[in-house]
């Protein structure tokens, strides 16, 4: 590259400012990685012109894999040689992502060694992603990763990496064991993982209460979401410390409950759990004097996806609660049902939540054997697609 | 009496080579064309499962992306630089 194109005024723009640069990183990994260079120089040439330059490849994965490598190459190898070849790695996070700093260590040195040292922890699906590498160095990387205990993860029209929230392992209010369901759902579906079986891609999310800090419920076809059956924990002392910290329970707590079921008079806090919808709004304001129920488990929901190809969707319920020990038996059954009939009926690139739509969701349900239940309409009239009917009497 | 993997690899692999060029298909196509082929009493979905990694394994196949997952006889990257 001629000393003139090394210089990158639309970037150095993107280094303004009290935030991370990703800017600042690239240059700061292009004193290890001479890849850097011709990455920035790329970039700021794709910004001055308004075009992308980069060309996807049909490449997909190590010998024997579907998955786990998005081939990119540049479209411009003449003049920025080091990135003629840019592939991404996707390797498989552990649950919760924790890692000892020894593995970190291990992960960055394979891919200094084996590609650019640039990674992204994580992305959007939850994978630990390693940014660019040349087609002769995947293999290479690959066998390093296997021999430090890591896979390669989902991509294409696969089941894609599970990922969870931290659930037992940090936050008391987990319903479930996230990173063991996550864990098992891994190792029981390497094969759907590896070798893309599905008209598209299919992602599954565990969240181990209705904070949803993995964005199940956004982002997955699949969402498992840690809920309560029962009445919502309270502890009459540390309340009245809330209160007398200066927190205004009528106004922050109960005037917030969506469903406003929740009154506090002369300092005694009444909650209408029939009426209590698990939003987390009083719970997350109050977190040392409320908490979950003690009946717990996970609401299952099914259909949410990015605006990728079609717009984007919500997931909507499937089994209103599932109790925490039952989880993985009935999540099993239920995918082996979903996946036979998304196999079926559905069309190329199509996901789960587009073919339900399409094909109406009595029709599905029907199909899975599962009979439609309120929680899965959210207002009466709300659901166009399931008709409730009477017995003849008007009942 | 189920066929065996060997075969419908072969069965697949012709299957493949045939349309090369022409329709690329998904593993959920050479499973439902093998079904009908062989009758649902001889072929299972299992047995194509098997019959594809056969295909994988042996090199005889790749697995290639183009908006999707396909399976593909080996080819050149056409969007490799030279
Ligand atoms: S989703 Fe709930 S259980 Fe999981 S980390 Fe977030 S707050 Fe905790
Ligand atoms: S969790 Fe939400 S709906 Fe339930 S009582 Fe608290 S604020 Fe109200």
């Amino acid at each position: 590259m001629a000393d003139d194109d090394t210089k990158t005024p639309l970037l150095d723009q993107l280094e303004e400012g009290p935030w991370p640069s990703f800017v600042t990183e690239i240059k700061r990994a292009g004193t290890k990685s001479p890849v850097c260079g011709d990455l920035l120089g790329q970039l700021e040439q794709s910004y001055a012109e308004k075009k992308g330059h980069w060309k996807h490849g049909g490449i997909v994965g190590v010998l024997g894999y579907g998955g786990g490598v998005i081939g990119r190459y540049s479209d411009l190898p003449e003049k920025y040689p080091n990135v003629a070849h840019f592939h991404t790695m996707r390797v498989n996070q552990p649950a919760g992502w924790f890692y000892t700093s020894d593995a970190i260590r291990t992960l960055c040195d394979i891919w200094e060694e084996h590609g650019s040292g640039l990674t992204n922890m994580h992305g959007s699906t939850g994978d630990i992603v390693f940014l660019g590498t040349r087609t002769d160095q995947l293999e290479p990387a690959f066998k390093k990763l296997t021999a430090a205990g890591f896979d390669l993860g989902g991509s294409g029209s696969s089941m894609r990496t599970p990922s969870c929230c931290v659930g037992q392992a940090r936050c008391e209010w987990a319903c479930y064991d996230t990173m063991a369901l996550c864990d098992d759902l891994t190792r029981s579906y390497q094969d759907e993982l590896h070798r893309p079986p599905f008209p598209y891609k299919f992602k599954i999310k565990c969240s181990g209460c209705p904070n949803d800090c993995v964005a199940s419920i956004a982002r997955a076809d699949l969402s498992i979401i840690g809920t309560w059956k029962g009445e919502i924990q309270q502890d009459a002392g540390a309340i009245a410390e809330y209160a007398a910290s200066g927190l205004d329970i009528q106004k922050d707590v109960c005037d917030r409950c969506p469903t406003r079921c929740m009154t506090y008079e002369r300092g005694t806090l009444t909650i209408e759990n029939r009426e209590c919808v698990r939003c987390m709004h009083c719970i997350n304001v109050m977190p040392k004097a409320l908490g979950p129920g003690t009946e717990r488990g996970a609401t299952i929901l099914i259909g949410a996806k990015a605006p990728i190809v079609q717009g984007a969707l919500l997931s909507s319920v499937l089994v209103p609660f599932v109790p925490a020990e039952e989880l993985a038996e009935t999540i099993k059954e239920l995918l082996k049902r979903v996946w036979e009939f998304w196999d079926e009926y559905g069309k190329n690139r199509e996901r789960i939540g587009e073919l339900i739509q399409r094909v109406g969701l009595a029709n599905f349900l029907d199909a899975i054997g599962l009979d439609p239940v309120p929680e899965m309409v959210s207002a009466p009239r709300d659901n166009p697609f399931i008709f409730y009917q009477t017995d003849g009497d008007g009942h | 009496m189920s066929i065996a993997i060997e075969s419908l690899a072969d069965d697949m692999y012709q299957m493949i080579a045939e349309t090369q060029g022409k329709k690329n298909l998904k593993a959920g196509d050479l499973t439902k064309a093998m079904i009908a082929k062989h009758g649902e009493a001889d072929c299972t979905k299992d047995l194509c499962k098997q019959a594809i990694r056969l295909l994988i394994d042996s090199e005889r196949c790749v697995y290639s992306y183009f908006g999707g997952s396909y399976i593909t006889l080996p080819h050149k990257e056409g969007a490799a630089p030279d």
